[in-house]
């Protein structure tokens, strides 16, 4: 366990400006799960925007800054498997870096992986009696694996069902497509609007025939885009991010 | 056109978009089933990718070798370094042989060629045999997916062409029986043709024969009929041994349709005495890819087709979308390097899902190329209103101060601006989604006061 290591939180942009809500629960688990955690106030955001609409040269700037935040810490943790995955496979190579860039990428961990993986968490103590639908978002589930691939003849698990199903009176409900993507992608939500929505439709509509009542992930924007569609067209539907749950379970 | 509106046209027949996306679901669906049967598919899917990984390191010495043992059985051995060249070489056989009418299997370098068009005006007759591709044919469209070239088509469009083309009932939309006026028709076809023209999945260099592969045997029905066989094939289609058959055969049927084997892996090794066999071998680009580091090995495809079925964009938006001969995810990393202007809104034509990385039986990184080819589509577009914005969103995120600043105006604005504005056509976010409500504080207001 490490109790006495240096943790720092990592919230990404997004999560800051809109979903102050999912960065509490995150450092609010963290510290009951007995870790010393710290948020670097200088933060700001790791460079994915950009780099996923082609402009990775121009980060740079958001790389170093990044990298400078956080490399005095043992681990830095994330509510975001997206974040995660940028920071580890596509953030450019600062030159006189290397080194220090490949200890970040050892040390930062998307949430549930760093629950089960570095704590290993197995024994949550909480009640949380609700139907929940699951959303693997992407980028964490095939590139970070925090699930088995459905594509893929793997042994099935799923970092995030390991420690929902800790909780006493939670129903995880399977889906009929279990790991399909909600088209959110970034950039793409926008230049692709129409197949975007569709694609979050579609995702809607498979939870909601499986009669959920809340819809959790471990990506704040995929449930931002698929609660706005919820939203807008009034289907009875509530979203909430792991951490979220987790942290109310077990207060 | 650009993809997104060519998809959002394709979503505009909503019912017939959902219809699209569960029938290649349902094909998906039944290649994980098949795949799961298999205890060593992960293994499989390594060594295939080995393999092609050690064709590509040495492609020069198996296309030599290929030739010699192919020379060596009595086979016509011929090299196109571009399309123009595949063409004129397949027309001076045909002229050769004084032949007007041909029919041709199921072959993607003769689509990517353009060869049918080609033939067609200097008079021959070419028809298709592959009943998804004569179907299209008819239409005068190219296929919409490169293992089922007509699945943009349903039941009911294909009897009322039938009706028109070959005079079938009007309103028969029983599959046994259009399928039955297509094999009168096609035979008629294969009769008549003195020359037939097959693509190659498999040319092994061992031994200088090559396979197709079809589920409907009309590549034999048309070869085994004809004088002459002209075979077209890309220079990445080499395998070293025929040994290597028994690892991509075994992955080809189950990742394309979800079958055990295809119905028919036909070895063509040498001709019938009185007959011909030509091959000719295609570079069209493929030497230039081979040398792009990043993008070279989206030439270990075997054209299976799986990362169309599993991608949820192409499910959702027909293989037209793409406007390139190969569409889907395989497509958006071969297509710009064909053309990268005319192409380049299709490396973001993904969410980078990683689901086509996942199902490739060669184990293609295709959404991490696609990742790449976004990087390279930026640079070749220079300096506009996009790069400028993204300069200013790394020197925001270069500086605390400044990120504080502007998300605070941003979310100053969202709050003020009346739903009018936050929703207009202006802001396409907004057009079909909520915004999320903008808090009152920041996570690190909230830090600030409650842990500092």
């Amino acid at each position: 366990m490490p109790l006495n290591k240096k943790i720092a939180l990592f919230i990404p942009c997004y999560v800051d400006q809109f979903y102050p809500n999912v960065g509490i629960a995150t450092l609010e688990l963290l510290e009951k799960l007995g870790c010393q955690v710290s948020y670097p106030m200088g933060q700001t955001c790791c460079g994915q925007p950009m780099a996923n609409a082609g402009y990775e040269r121009d980060t740079f700037g958001t790389t170093k800054h990044f990298l400078r935040t956080f490399l005095v810490y043992d681990y830095i943790v994330a509510p975001s498997g997206s974040c995660v995955l940028h920071i580890k496979d596509h953030a450019p190579s600062i030159p006189g870096m290397e080194r220090e860039q490949e200890s970040l990428r050892q040390k930062i961990f998307e949430l549930t992986e760093f629950l089960t993986d570095v704590l290993k968490v197995e024994n949550l103590k909480g009640y949380f009696p609700h139907k929940v639908g699951f959303h693997a978002s992407c980028h964490g589930h095939r590139g970070l694996r925090l699930g088995s691939s459905s594509e893929r003849n793997e042994p099935f698990y799923s970092k995030g069902k390991q420690l929902l199903e800790q909780l006493d009176g939670l129903e995880w409900v399977e889906l009929t497509r279990t790991d399909e993507c909600c088209g959110f992608g970034g950039t793409f939500a926008v230049t692709e609007e129409a197949l975007s929505v569709q694609m979050g439709k579609d995702r809607l509509e498979d939870h909601l025939t499986h009669g959920i009542e809340i819809l959790t992930g471990g990506d704040m924007s995929c449930i931002m885009h698929l609660e706005g569609i919820a939203k807008r067209n009034q289907q009875p539907l509530k979203f909430m991010h792991i951490a979220e749950i987790l942290n109310q379970a077990i207060s | 056109m650009s993809h997104p509106s060519k998809a959002s046209e394709f979503l505009q027949d909503a019912a017939k978009a959902k219809w699209h996306d569960e029938t290649l679901w349902f094909v998906r669906d039944k290649r994980d089933n098949i795949s799961k049967t298999i205890p060593e598919w992960e293994e499989l899917r390594e060594l295939a990718s080995q393999i092609k990984d050690n064709v590509l390191a040495n492609l020069e010495t198996y296309l030599v070798e290929f030739e010699k043992n192919a020379k060596a059985n009595n086979i016509h051995v011929h090299w196109a370094k571009d399309a123009e060249e595949h063409n004129q070489m397949v027309l001076s056989i045909l002229n050769e042989h004084r032949c007007k009418a041909i029919v041709k299997s199921k072959s993607i370098l003769t689509e990517e060629c353009h060869l049918n068009p080609f033939l067609e005006e200097n008079g021959v007759e070419v028809v298709d045999t592959d009943l998804g591709e004569r179907i299209v044919q008819f239409l005068n469209q190219p296929p919409s997916h490169i293992v089922l070239p007509a699945i943009h088509l349903k039941k009911r469009d294909i009897s009322e062409l039938f009706h028109e083309k070959l005079q079938t009932e009007k309103g028969n939309e029983d599959p046994a029986y259009l399928t039955h006026a297509a094999r009168l028709h096609l035979r008629e076809k294969f009769l008549g043709a003195k020359v037939a023209i097959t693509g190659v999945n498999f040319g092994v260099a061992e031994t200088g024969e090559f396979v197709v592969c079809t589920n409907e045997g009309n590549a034999d029905m048309g070869v085994h009929l004809a004088d002459i066989h002209i075979a077209c094939m890309g220079v990445e289609k080499i395998i070293p041994r025929r040994k290597d058959l028994g690892v991509f055969l075994r992955l080809l049927a189950r990742s394309a349709t979800g079958q055990p084997i295809t119905n028919y892996n036909s070895h063509f090794r040498s001709p019938a005495p009185g007959k011909e066999i030509h091959i000719v071998l295609v570079d069209n680009g493929r030497t230039d890819q081979l040398a792009r580091e990043k993008f070279k090995n989206s030439l270990k495809c075997i054209r299976c087709g799986a990362c169309m079925n599993t991608c949820p964009i192409y499910r959702r938006s027909g293989g037209y979308s793409y406007g390139s001969v190969v569409p889907g995810p395989i497509g958006s990393i071969l297509s710009p390097g064909l053309d990268v202007k005319k192409y380049s809104t299709l490396p973001f034509a993904s969410t980078l899902c990683g689901s086509c990385t996942d199902v490739c039986p060669v184990k293609i990184n295709i959404h991490e190329q696609l990742y790449e080819w976004r990087q390279e589509i930026t640079k070749a577009q220079g300096t506009n209103t996009k790069s400028i914005s993204m300069k200013i969103a790394n020197g925001i995120f270069a500086v605390p101060f400044a990120y504080k600043i502007s998300g605070a105006m941003m979310r100053g604005a969202l709050k003020i601006l009346p739903d009018s504005i936050t929703y207009s056509g202006l802001n396409t976010w907004g057009k079909q989604r909520d915004l999320p409500e903008t808090p009152k504080e920041t996570f690190k207001d909230w830090y600030k006061k409650n842990r500092t």
